[in-house]
């Protein structure tokens, strides 16, 4: 049944939600969805470095955005910019740079789109031993390191006092976001990979009144997002990323209307 | 030697500065083990970044700071809970350390917010949300506690009650105690030592020594040395925490 692309594509997608859920959620808490975009362009960089070398795209892309996010934590220290400036800064550059250079490799054929979008015929069973095996570390890393990260999230001083370390648990963090944009890139493609981190997220605000419910409502929304997604994706023909992340904002717009329902009952 | 094993936490000639400017300079303190230390000063005096170089908040500092203990609760000044995190005073209070339900519960009734559990953080009034801070700082049961003007804007009865529970518990825990505040009339009376800052240390000593301190005069003004008579004769009495008034 694996050589199906959709079942591949299906169960892809289901281990990129899993991952997703949580990590979007301090994404959304710690207020890093601009963070996500620039990582996620220079992934464009990776995919071409990928190319050229003849490296896997994942390991390529995993590379390129953690050096972008290590270069950006270098910039934020030694200039005086304001940081949305040097994101915005990094996250076009990258990209740009990495549009450049696919114009140079005339040799090889390139399915813009695909990689913008996500393109689920792609999936291939590497990927799918990529998106579970990855993932799960992704999950295990963060479950360690959950404690000292969500508590700097919630008050870094507090934190910082208490002996958690905070800022070690930020490092590891930003390879993590690196990690998840370099095991979807193929499902949701590179520009809407930080939809898919925020938007089943915020959803799960709405509907969430402690960390844990947003964390378990986020990966519900996210699987959701994705069957439906990819169902539609088959049955309409449209790119795999954009169906999947309009189905989750269906299901965000959905979840309004329980808040709205909830500030009716507080009345 | 046994000084050195009751100490927590000392600050040798320490300073820290941001932007060129020296948010305060040369202070030398020690907390020890069952000791209430408290600094006062105006604002902008450097109380809180004195608390914060204690806490090792601050790295980039001048001077030494040596800590003892890993075990410190903080209450900061300020703390604000975004909105996009949604958060319940039970969230709040296993933030930095695994606590059972039972230690949960003690620390929130001995702060008189039992009843706050399941409430939303942001919900909270500011002085209910003091007295979970003050909760969440000593549920862990810690040898070094930093206390940052811990009952801004609990009610006046409450304020007392808070700085005897504090008192309390540093006899009960043995723990040291730093702690920054504004109320000289209450914070004094229960008080081992004080520093009294602005900048740098202004003077320091036992409460006595540093009201009559004639910088300390000048800081704060002629009424607050008296303030200190009048809380000099409530030593003979303690109040317990059901309000009963007992003699020593």
């Amino acid at each position: 049944m694996f050589d199906d692309f959709f079942i591949r594509a299906l169960i892809a997608g289901i281990g990129v939600a899993l991952v997703t859920g949580p990590l979007g959620c301090f994404v959304v808490w710690r207020r890093l969805s601009y963070f996500g975009d620039t990582l996620s362009h220079s992934a464009l960089l990776g995919v071409t470095i990928a190319y050229s070398f003849e490296l896997n795209i994942a390991v390529s892309v995993f590379l390129i955005s953690s050096i972008i996010a290590l270069f950006l934590i270098q910039l934020q220290k030694k200039t005086n910019l304001p940081g949305d400036a040097l994101l915005g800064l990094l996250a076009h550059s990258s990209l740009a740079v990495g549009l450049v250079v696919i114009g140079f490799l005339t040799f090889i054929r390139f399915d813009i789109m695909g990689l913008l979008f996500g393109d689920i015929l792609a999936v291939t069973v590497k990927d799918l031993t990529i998106i579970w095996f990855g993932g799960a570390l992704i999950l295990l890393v963060l479950k360690l390191i959950w404690k000292p990260l969500f508590a700097s999230t919630v008050n870094y001083e507090l934190a910082e006092a208490e002996g958690l370390n905070p800022d070690r648990a930020k490092a590891i963090f930003t390879i993590l976001m690196a990690a998840i944009i370099a095991i979807s890139i193929k499902m949701v493609g590179l520009l809407l990979i930080t939809g898919m981190l925020i938007i089943p997220a915020a959803m799960a605000r709405n509907i969430s009144d402690n960390p844990k419910k947003m964390v378990l409502f986020a990966i519900i929304g996210g699987l959701l997002s994705v069957i439906i997604g990819l169902f539609s994706s088959l049955e309409f023909n449209t790119a795999s990323g954009p169906s999947i992340i309009t189905a989750s904002l269906i299901l965000f717009i959905l979840s309004l209307l329980k808040i709205k329902q909830s500030i009716q009952l507080k009345n | 030697m046994s000084s050195k094993k009751n100490t927590l936490v000392k600050l040798e000639n320490a300073g820290y500065s941001q932007n060129n400017k020296w948010l305060v300079r040369g202070v030398s303190l020690e907390v020890e083990k069952g000791k209430i230390v408290t600094l006062i000063g105006p604002n902008g005096s450097g109380k809180s970044t004195t608390a914060k170089i204690a806490l090792g908040i601050y790295k980039k500092i001048e001077g030494k700071v040596e800590k003892y203990t890993k075990k410190v609760g903080y209450v900061p000044q300020k703390v604000s809970i975004d909105w996009t995190l949604p958060l319940r005073v039970n969230d709040f209070m296993v933030l930095t350390e695994n606590l059972k339900g039972d230690a949960i519960n003690e620390a929130l009734s001995l702060t008189g917010v039992e009843h706050l559990k399941n409430k939303n953080l942001g919900n909270l009034s500011g002085g209910e949300f003091q007295r979970v801070l003050l909760a969440r700082a000593i549920s862990k049961k810690p040898e070094l506690l930093v206390l940052d003007e811990p009952v801004q804007g609990v009610d006046f009865t409450g304020e007392i009650a808070l700085y005897e529970l504090i008192k309390k518990i540093s006899d009960e825990l043995n723990c040291g105690i730093l702690l920054i505040s504004h109320d000289l009339h209450t914070v004094m009376s229960a008080t081992d030592h004080v520093v009294c800052l602005n900048g740098h240390v202004c003077c320091s000593g036992s409460p006595i020594d540093v009201a009559k301190n004639m910088e300390y005069k000048a800081l704060f003004g002629e009424q607050a040395s008296q303030i200190l008579s009048v809380y000099e004769h409530r030593h003979d009495h303690v109040h317990s925490n059901e309000g009963e008034i007992k003699k020593n």
